[in-house]
């Protein structure tokens, strides 16, 4: 039994007023600093991607004093730079109707009502800025002929508001982000500290007031204290040992805040990406995305008959079921994520099925290649094909990919309020760390969107408030502070004697079996007998990991094994608190389906009266028994209505 | 499929290296090279032995962390293939494969595999940047730039910081790394403002970090996983020399009012 908590409620400090003002009204009702006293006040930044790369660059110019940290050796590597696709943003260029109100009503429908609508208004409203500010940075979108921005559609969406940088949009934007990070750092307000893990967060007197790394070179615990924490971190898709992430993406950051009081919310709502290249051995490391920008031009499909092995140029047309068209008639093979991915897996499910697994399934670029040329496809996806020829050794241009889903995003993440503040005042969490902005399910091209939405253009507002608001500056605190010296304690003593582990399996052999755990019942679809079988495996397996795992090297150098030991030491409560999530919420929306609850059609049926809240998980002491606390969502703008893709 | 790795082991900064060799065996050709050594590490892990450190992260050929001199070459001989992408069919079964880090006097060597890049960041510090404040851009379509233009700065701009064009360079210099960003800048109309500041700060960071010079012996472009070409080197030159002679005219024309 779960416990629910009546107390606090969770305010999310949401202004008054018509959704169209609450940001301008807030803005100009929120306290300052002012710009002398803005280099009194030292904020710590965690994370360089967009989000707090951003962040970091932003408060920087406005004249405070940033300590920015991350896990790579330089802040251009966070794991931003991996977005291919591209960065929506309502700018209407392409005369085809969009607007903000339009791309406000696409997130909140595509996030199938899991989301904040006036978060999401201020996404929107925002998302214009942020190409006027990365092309000013150098970034080198595309253009057209005469010069202006070039656009393409992604899924979910009816209107072409992409905007994009080849097939490496993330790597530019952060690029751009990451140049006016390291103009900070030559005008000396902002200092880089890479090239360290974020252990713990120290909390005095209730607020957030400094954290606990480690120096990944020479293995040294170190403190540093501020008067606001940021947390970036990224999402925890890596939970499932195999996902599109990189390999250092990790919950530790955030859990280790969500352990000192910062509430947790949604953790079940995952996003499996539908085009990824498929899994092809046991000691692969990662699973690559094919971005979702293919489905503009591929088109899905599977043999019409059950384990039809033939080649596909052997398949006649007549014999190949185009599933995503014959289904979405609609939106055809540009139907949101969750949407596509499903229809794949039980395409593949019921024996469907290509490949040497049968775990995968076409999408094929002949007919594209045919009405715009092999020069035109390869100017779109050429750097796409090109990656997917050295993986797997077929070139897409003769033959179609194969493609399944993967882990891919986490929706869930810190709980916070509009102002981006978790539970714990002082800390705030922005980008995929988060939890607020794409509810159940998260289209293509936002995450990039809603990152630098929160760095550049929210938290220098909302953080200044919070600092003039809450007298820190009168109440400095220093590494001396006990706190200081009680969590620097605690995290050297995870640290040695994770080093000292002598059991008989590796690190990467637990997280491998937690992985399959979470991706056969807490993956792309969920039934309370299997949530509750993988509650009591990850009890077990977590059980054992502390008994039997092998760690080895020093703690006092560069010890990779030691720094993924205790990343999937919270992995293993993580994964937990997500099974409880999904569990308890007994219904479908967006990424969470749950097969009890589905349209005859085979649809994610959601229950709005018991369930059209935010879950927000309390840690308790114990990973096994979190209190819910319940944020309700209210829908005044965009009206709660089935969603459909026909 | 069975390797015989021979890696570089180096304990620390200042601790001497050496050369060890390990069997591996049960290698599937899709495996890349990183996959390769995760699995000698489990293996090293279980026997007890202190695994290889190596750096690594989003394994698809974009984030520039990984980097290895693999069988002399930087990343591999693989054209345009960074070492996570490399995978194990371009071997043959049973051969000796022979693994070092990138190897230059400004990236000081870590541990065993892992080199200390810093100093890319402090060249990009010195000028790679336009500044522009967060809030006080124009509207994206205000400054049109050409497609061609835009294409070509994109080409630029494809540089992943990776570092293999220090290690393949004979004289271990930072051009075409640096040349990338000059370059991209210089060519759009948003870079120019502040293109001589750049170029002349950011040349003189390169040169204070102690990397060497160009003698256009190319191997840089032959081992950049990006296509990078050093056509951008020759931008460069010229962006230094007209930066270099407008910073006197101007402080001349200074001077004399
Ligand atoms: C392959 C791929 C393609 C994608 N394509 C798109 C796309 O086309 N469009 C789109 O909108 N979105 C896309 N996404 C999603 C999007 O890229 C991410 O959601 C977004 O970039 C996350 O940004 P972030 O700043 O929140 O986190 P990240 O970029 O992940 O940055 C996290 C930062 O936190 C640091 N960090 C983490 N843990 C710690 C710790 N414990 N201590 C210290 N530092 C820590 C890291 O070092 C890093 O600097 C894609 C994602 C993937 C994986
Ligand atoms: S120029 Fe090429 S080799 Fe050099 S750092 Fe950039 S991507 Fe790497
Ligand atoms: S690990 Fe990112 S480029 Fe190789």
């Amino acid at each position: 039994m779960i416990k629910v908590a009546e107390e606090p409620i969770l305010n999310a400090n949401i202004p008054d007023g018509p959704i169209e003002t609450k940001w301008k009204t807030h803005k100009a009702n929120i306290k300052l600093v002012s710009p002398a006293n803005k280099r009194k006040y030292t904020v710590i930044v965690v994370g360089t991607g967009l989000a707090g790369g951003s962040a970091a660059a932003s408060l920087g110019e406005l004249g405070y004093n940033v300590l920015n940290f991350c896990i790579q050796d330089t802040p251009r590597r966070a794991h931003s730079v991996a977005a291919q696709g591209g960065i929506n943003a309502a700018k209407n260029y392409q005369n085809d109707g969009d607007s903000v109100w339009r791309l406000f009503y696409d997130t909140v429908k595509g996030g199938d009502f899991r989301a904040r609508e006036a978060n999401v208004y201020r996404l929107a409203e925002m998302s214009a800025n942020i190409i006027d500010q990365c092309a000013a940075q150098g970034v080198p979108f595309a253009r057209e002929y005469g010069g202006t921005l070039a656009n393409r559609s992604f899924g979910g969406a009816q209107v072409s508001r992409t905007f994009y940088a080849r097939g490496q949009t993330g790597q530019q934007l952060l690029l751009g982000c990451y140049s006016s990070l390291m103009r900070q750092v030559d005008a000396g307000r902002v200092k880089l500290f890479p090239r360290r893990e974020m252990l713990d967060l120290v909390v005095v007197d209730g607020r957030a007031r400094g954290i606990v790394c480690r120096n990944l070179v020479t293995g040294a615990i170190e403190s540093y204290a501020a008067d606001a924490v940021l947390l970036a971190t990224g999402g925890y898709s890596t939970v499932f040992f195999l996902s599109t992430n990189a390999v250092n993406c990790n919950v530790t950051a955030a859990w280790r805040c969500h352990k000192r009081g910062a509430f947790f919310a949604n953790p079940c709502y995952t996003q499996i990406h539908p085009t990824c290249i498929p899994l092809a051995g046991a000691s692969q490391s990662k699973l690559t995305l094919m971005s979702e920008s293919l489905r503009n031009d591929g088109r899905v499909w599977v043999p019409k008959n059950k384990g039809d092995k033939r080649p596909p140029s052997q398949i006649p047309e007549d014999e190949r079921d185009y599933f995503l068209e014959r289904l979405y008639p609609a939106f055809g093979n540009l139907v949101p994520r969750d949407i596509a991915s499903r229809a794949a897996k039980r395409m593949c499910d019921t024996g469907y099925g290509v490949g040497n697994t049968g775990y995968a399934v076409y999408l094929d670029f002949s007919d594209a290649i045919q009405r715009l040329g092999r020069d035109v496809v390869r100017e779109r996806y050429g750097n796409l094909f090109d990656m997917y020829h050295e993986i797997t050794n077929e070139s897409p241009y003769e033959t179609p990919m194969r493609i399944y889903p993967a882990p891919h995003y986490t929706m869930g993440g810190l709980w916070v309020d509009y102002n981006l503040m978790s539970t714990i005042p002082g800390l705030h969490v922005l980008g995929e760390a988060n939890f607020s902005d794409h509810g159940a399910n998260r289209l293509g091209a936002s995450a990039l969107m809603q990152g630098l939405a929160d760095g550049y253009f929210v938290i220098p507002y909302t953080l200044g408030h919070y600092l003039a608001d809450s007298g820190v500056l009168k109440n400095k605190v220093t590494t001396d502070h006990p706190a200081f010296k009680e969590a620097a304690a605690a995290a050297a003593e995870q640290t040695k004697r994770l080093v000292g582990a002598r059991g008989k399996k590796t690190v990467r052999e637990f997280h491998w079996e937690l992985g399959r755990i979470m991706w056969d019942h807490v993956g792309m679809s969920r039934n309370a007998k299997g949530l509750e079988g993988a509650i009591r495996d990850i009890r077990a397996l977590r059980e054992d990991f502390w008994k039997n795992v092998s760690v080895g090297g020093s703690d006092g150098d560069f010890n990779k094994n030691l720094e993924f030991a205790g990343r999937v030491a919270d992995f293993m409560e993580l994964g937990e608190l997500m099974a409880i999530d999904a569990l308890h919420r007994n219904e479908s929306c967006g990424g969470h389906f749950r097969e009890e609850y589905q349209t005859p059609e085979g649809e994610a049926m959601r229950d709005d009266k018991n369930f059209c809240y935010v879950g927000a998980w309390q840690w308790s002491g114990n990973a096994s028994e979190p209190v819910l606390h319940k944020e309700d969502l209210e829908f005044d703008y965009v009206h709660l209505a089935q969603r459909s893709y026909k | 499929m069975k390797f015989n790795i021979k890696v570089w082991r180096q304990a620390g900064p200042n601790a001497k290296g050496g050369f060890k060799s390990y069997a591996v065996d049960g290698i599937l050709p899709e495996m890349s090279l990183l996959e390769m050594l995760d699995v000698l590490n489990e293996q090293l892990t279980k026997q007890g032995e202190e695994p290889v450190a190596f750096d690594s992260d989003c394994r698809e050929g974009i984030c520039g962390t990984c980097g290895l001199v693999v069988n002399g070459m930087a990343h591999g001989s693989r054209l345009k293939c960074t070492t996570c992408e490399l995978r194990m069919r371009h071997f043959e079964d049973g051969a000796t494969v022979t693994i070092e880090p990138f190897r230059a006097k400004s990236f000081p060597i870590i541990k065993d595999l892992v080199v200390d890049r810093s100093a890319f960041d402090r060249i990009i510090a010195a000028g790679g940047y336009i500044s522009v404040n967060a809030g006080s851009a124009p509207d994206a379509n205000a400054v049109l730039v050409p497609k061609d233009i835009a294409e070509k700065a994109m080409d630029s701009a494809a540089c992943i910081g990776c570092g293999a064009c220090v290690a393949a360079c004979p004289n271990a210099s930072a051009s075409l790394f640096v040349s990338a960003k000059i370059t991209q800048f210089a060519l759009l109309p948003q870079g120019q403002a502040e293109r001589e500041r750049r170029a002349l700060r950011m040349v003189e960071q390169m040169d204070k970090e102690g990397f060497g010079n160009c003698s256009n012996h190319a191997e840089c472009e032959a081992a950049c996983p990006k296509g990078i070409s050093i056509g951008n080197i020759a931008t460069m030159r010229r962006e230094y020399m007209r930066a270099a002679a407008r910073y006197e005219e101007r402080a001349e024309a200074a001077g004399a009012g």
